[in-house]
């Protein structure tokens, strides 16, 4: 008995698909009659905001993209940058972050696997991964429950596949208690000239399937996450795909096998809207049409109509295109790994997306429509109004800078991470120089006797919604700051761009006024954005999250030898400030986490400044002159000399009689583009000297020694109670026992 | 001294084992796929890597110890060829029967990777003669699964035997193991589990080379 294909067409059907009414009239005049059921669903995965872009295209095309090392910018699985020697990085950030709000370990996992194909389908080995979690308040009833979920899919999936996790960031904030962010970035190396693109070539080859079986899981899933949430979440769950790490492992091995063998014309994964999105993007790039017998596609389950197989999200799936008379060696390889491998049809020459299911025609639509003349709004927007300035003089000063300073290195967004990466494998591939913790996570370049590559990923979402332009920028040079703090080169980045409902002018605004100002940094900078991903429709019953552009840097250390790491500080060092002293105190953790208040601008970025000190600092670093170095962020000067003296276990004797303003501000303030360095003392002339002619503004600050950080009579701290405060929140949090205490406040 | 590496579906530290019985040893392993049948002639040391084989989705190393190529190593063990089990490998090989004790889940029931101190209780083992009794080594652990188990009887009988061959020292246990049982070798000498990474600790970039003494005395490499 055949499995039917026809189901009346009705408003709500197309209302369901997430398909406006204007969208939908856009199909009819495209195709020229009512569309199958199974091309309705075609069309809603190709066009949802999440595959198609609609309402961001317009603005992203603004963003620098290219530069020198450059090899491929966005529109493939990953881009993909030189880094000398016939080698290159190929890398990319994407969020799951509507999955792992609803199912959180498997949200979370996928959403590693998904992006790690991305990777390894242009052929790169994946050698790093990244996740930048944001949760919601730390006494929201979900909170944990989503904090351990999330935690354990990202190690479960990475871990069993067999990537070093090597940085991240995890955040809390009330903004995201109905809308948690799972940004996952991975990087691979390859050779520059094997790389391997989805653009299909020549007509009548075989498009062959790889991978897992198809099942229902994840039906819809892109469509999904282009909407809101409201109370009707919990009955999303069965949008949320599996992942299967093991699989994946397989088929990362089995493609790059196959890779060498010649065989590979073109390859796209199957991830967002499966076998539809991965098919229609083969053929569009290539100019060529497509058919697809669905009688052959491997599946899992009974009975599975061909709606279901089109929009299926099922994990670890690829598509090729392959050279015909390669096909049994492909067969072999994938044979050995125990993998699906089944010629589920051909390119064409009639640029017709022609889908075939138990001897009928379900689906026949003009390939490059579905992409090219997806719709593209320019949604209107409104410039979000700046806060007034708030001078350090109208802020208040702490009773006790040493508590000030311990609640801070204690509170949930600035206190230790380890519970988290613990969690995680940092080490496998034994190419681990730095682990989270630090500025930058460092990997080696494998085969090279020096190369390393540096990678982080940053945001300061509070500073975004104050001011969307000089937030976009921030996060874009703190990322490029980081990376400068290792004594790496900042390369390139990839941007992963999580806002609200871009129907709603304010949140457009702060989207666009966002982008505007990661491109104005990444011009400056020379730090090209070369991927990214969109996440929109952030939102739960009209509240919107804090907006989010997380901005994933990779960088390139010629020699790791003379890398800087923060806890490298020795007895005797001189301890020097980099950058300008301490001043602004707008939307510093300061203000929020000691004295309660959200208030005021956030910081200005100097990029010509930024430039400046970045690129002494690092010129600094590859001479071997520091023994630390650390990027002055959240927390500002106080929380980097806790980090620093927590790192290597050393005191500090710091005083601020040189430096001009109040003391708060000195020790808190979050002015940008700011380095704490440490090194030996018959260096420190020498260094300020040069700094002095490189027009780059310092402040001689102390030294190394004892077992206390001191800061003149203002604060005295043990390194002990430092690093137990700022270790325990988090285990704590975990334990429930935090939560307690503040209940029985 | 010839050594093989055995690759499973799902085991994904073999890259690091390989690469750290080259740079030991001096040349690299030849490499030994599930459905052989056989270990090729004249090697000396077989190691079986860490990962998830077969994705652990059943109980760790329970299929991988199923495998073909199982019972080859098994025959050249009992012909007193030396083999170590990493990780995962230490599991396959305790559910092939080779190894006394259990691993269980983690006593914080996460997975768990950082490094630890590693107490080497016998330096009398063809593993171990290049540490002294009781010099303690840094080293990394990463497992989900690494809580060593005996009965009574067993763990007595191990412990009297001198099988236990590290122990977490310090209080560095990370998963709860009995006696703080991290590596374990059988009664004639020549098979040793272990939970934790030497093959991560072996060079300058790791920060440090605690875990080269362990294959330079399984290579025979030891510098005089």
């Amino acid at each position: 008995m055949t499995i039917s294909n026809s189901r009346p067409i009705t408003p709500e059907l197309i209302a369901a698909h997430g398909l406006k009414p204007d969208e939908y009239e856009r199909i009819l005049s495209l195709i020229g009659r009512e569309p199958t059921f199974t091309e309705l669903g075609i069309f809603s995965a190709m066009w949802n905001e999440h595959c198609s872009y609609k309402s961001s295209k317009r603005w992203l095309r603004t963003l620098p993209t290219k530069g020198p090392r450059v090899i491929q910018g966005p529109g493939e699985n990953a881009g993909v940058v030189d880094i000398d020697d016939g080698d290159c990085v190929v890398f990319k950030m994407e969020s799951h972050n509507h999955p792992s709000y609803i199912e959180p370990y498997q949200g979370a996992a996928t959403g590693v696997g998904g992006i790690l194909r991305d990777v390894f389908t242009m052929g790169a080995r994946p050698v790093a991964a990244m996740n930048a979690l944001r949760f919601g308040a730390p006494d929201h009833p979900k909170t944990r429950h989503l904090v351990s979920g999330v935690v354990a899919g990202v190690g479960g999936y990475g871990n069993s596949f067999g990537v070093p996790t090597v940085g991240g960031e995890v955040e809390f904030d009330e903004r995201y208690n109905g809308n948690i962010l799972v940004n996952a970035f991975a990087a691979g190396l390859a050779k520059s000239d094997a790389i391997f693109l989805s653009e299909a070539k020549g007509v009548g080859l075989p498009v062959v399937y790889l991978g897992a079986k198809t099942g229902r899981d994840g039906v819809g899933g892109a469509t999904m996450a282009s909407a809101e949430f409201d109370e009707s979440i919990e009955e999303k769950r069965p949008t949320v795909q599996v992942g299967d790490p093991f699989t994946e492992k397989c088929l990362l091995e089995a493609c790059l096998e196959l890779m060498q063998t010649g065989a590979v014309i073109a390859i796209q994964d199957m991830g967002a809207a499966g076998l539809t999105c991965s098919a229609v993007e083969m053929g569009a790039k290539g100019d060529l049409g497509i058919e697809l017998n669905l009688d052959l596609v491997p599946v899992r389950e009974d009975r599975m109509t061909a709606y279901e197989m089109m929009l299926s999200e099922s994990q670890e799936r690829m598509l090729m295109v392959l050279e015909p008379e390669k096909e049994e060696v492909a067969k072999a390889i994938f044979v050995k790994w125990g993998l699906d491998f089944a010629i589920v049809g051909y390119t064409t020459d009639d640029l017709r997306f022609r889908i075939l299911h138990q001897g009928e025609e379900v689906a026949n639509l003009p390939i490059k429509q579905l992409g090219d003349e997806a719709p593209e709004y320019d949604r209107p927007w409104r410039e979000p109004s700046k806060p007034s300035p708030l001078p350090a003089s109208l802020v208040a000063e702490p009773n006790d800078y040493g508590l000030a300073l311990l609640k801070l290195v204690g509170s949930p967004n600035q206190s230790s991470r380890r519970w988290v990466y613990e969690q995680y494998d940092t080490l496998i591939q034994g190419n681990s120089l730095q682990i989270p913790g630090g500025d930058a996570g460092v990997v080696r370049v494998e085969g090279h006797p020096s190369k390393a590559l540096a990678f982080s990923s940053d945001v300061t979402p509070r500073y975004v919604e104050a001011d969307p332009f000089e937030g976009g920028k921030q996060a874009v040079a703190e990322c490029w700051r980081n990376i400068t703090a290792t004594g790496a080169e900042p390369l390139a980045a990839t941007d992963n761009l999580n806002f609200g409902n871009p129907e709603k002018p304010d949140i457009m605004g702060q989207f666009v006024m966002a982008i505007k100002g990661i491109g104005e940094a990444c011009r400056a900078l020379d730090f090209p954005i070369v991927s990214g991903n969109v996440s929109l429709y952030n939102e739960t019953n009209g509240v919107a999250i804090l907006p989010t552009p997380t901005i994933a840097g990779v960088g390139l250390l010629p020699d790791w030898s003379k890398m800087a790491k923060v806890g490298g500080a020795r007895d005797g060092d001189e301890i020097v400030l980099i950058g300008i002293d301490g001043s602004h105190l707008g939307q510093s953790v300061y203000l929020r986490d000691v004295l309660g208040i959200v208030d005021g601008p956030a910081p200005e970025v100097d990029l010509v400044v930024e430039r400046r000190n970045g690129d002494f600092v690092r010129s600094a670093i590859r001479n071997g002159q520091f023994s630390a170095c650390h990027d002055i962020s959240s927390g500002g000067l106080a929380v980097a000399l806790a980090e620093m003296a927590i790192a290597s276990g050393k005191g500090m004797q710091v005083s601020l009689k040189d430096c001009n303003g109040p003391a708060h501000a000195l020790l808190f303030g979050e002015d940008q583009g700011r380095y704490v360095v440490a090194m030996p003392a018959d260096m420190a002339n020498f260094l300020c000297a040069n700094a002095e002619g490189a027009g780059v503004p310092f402040r001689r600050l102390g030294k190394v020694g004892g077992s206390e950080l001191v800061v003149d009579d203002l604060l005295s701290v043990s390194i002990e109670q430092l690093r137990d405060t700022h270790e325990s929140w988090f285990p704590d949090f975990m334990d429930g026992s935090s939560n307690a205490a503040a209940a029985a406040e | 001294m010839k050594s093989a590496v055995v690759q499973l579906p799902g085991l994904n530290r073999d890259r690091d084992m390989i690469a750290a019985l080259t740079k030991i040893g001096g040349k690299a392993p030849v490499t030994v796929w599930q459905t052989e049948t056989e270990i090729p002639a004249g090697v000396d040391l077989i190691v079986i890597p860490g990962g998830f084989s077969y994705g652990d989705y059943l109980r760790c190393g329970a299929i991988a110890a199923r495998m073909p190529v199982m019972q080859a190593i098994k025959s050249k063990a009992e012909a007193g060829v030396k083999v170590l089990g990493v990780c995962n490998g230490f599991q396959i090989l305790l559910e092939a029967g080779m190894l006394p004790g259990a691993l269980m889940r983690n006593a914080s029931l996460k997975f768990v990777c950082k490094e630890i101190r590693l107490e080497v209780t016998n330096a009398e083992t063809d593993f171990t003669r290049a540490y002294e009794k009781g010099q303690i080594l840094r080293c990394p652990v990463a497992h989900h699964d690494g809580n060593f188990f005996a009965d009574a009887e067993t763990a007595e009988r191990i412990e009297g035997n001198g099988q236990v061959v590290f122990r977490y020292a310090e209080g560095t246990n990370p998963n709860g193991s009995l006696n703080d049982v991290a590596g374990v070798i059988n009664e004639r000498g020549n098979v040793l589990g272990m939970m934790p990474h030497p093959e991560n600790l072996i060079e300058a970039a790791h920060g440090g080379s605690d875990g080269r003494g362990l294959f330079a005395s399984a290579l025979d490499v030891i510098a005089a």
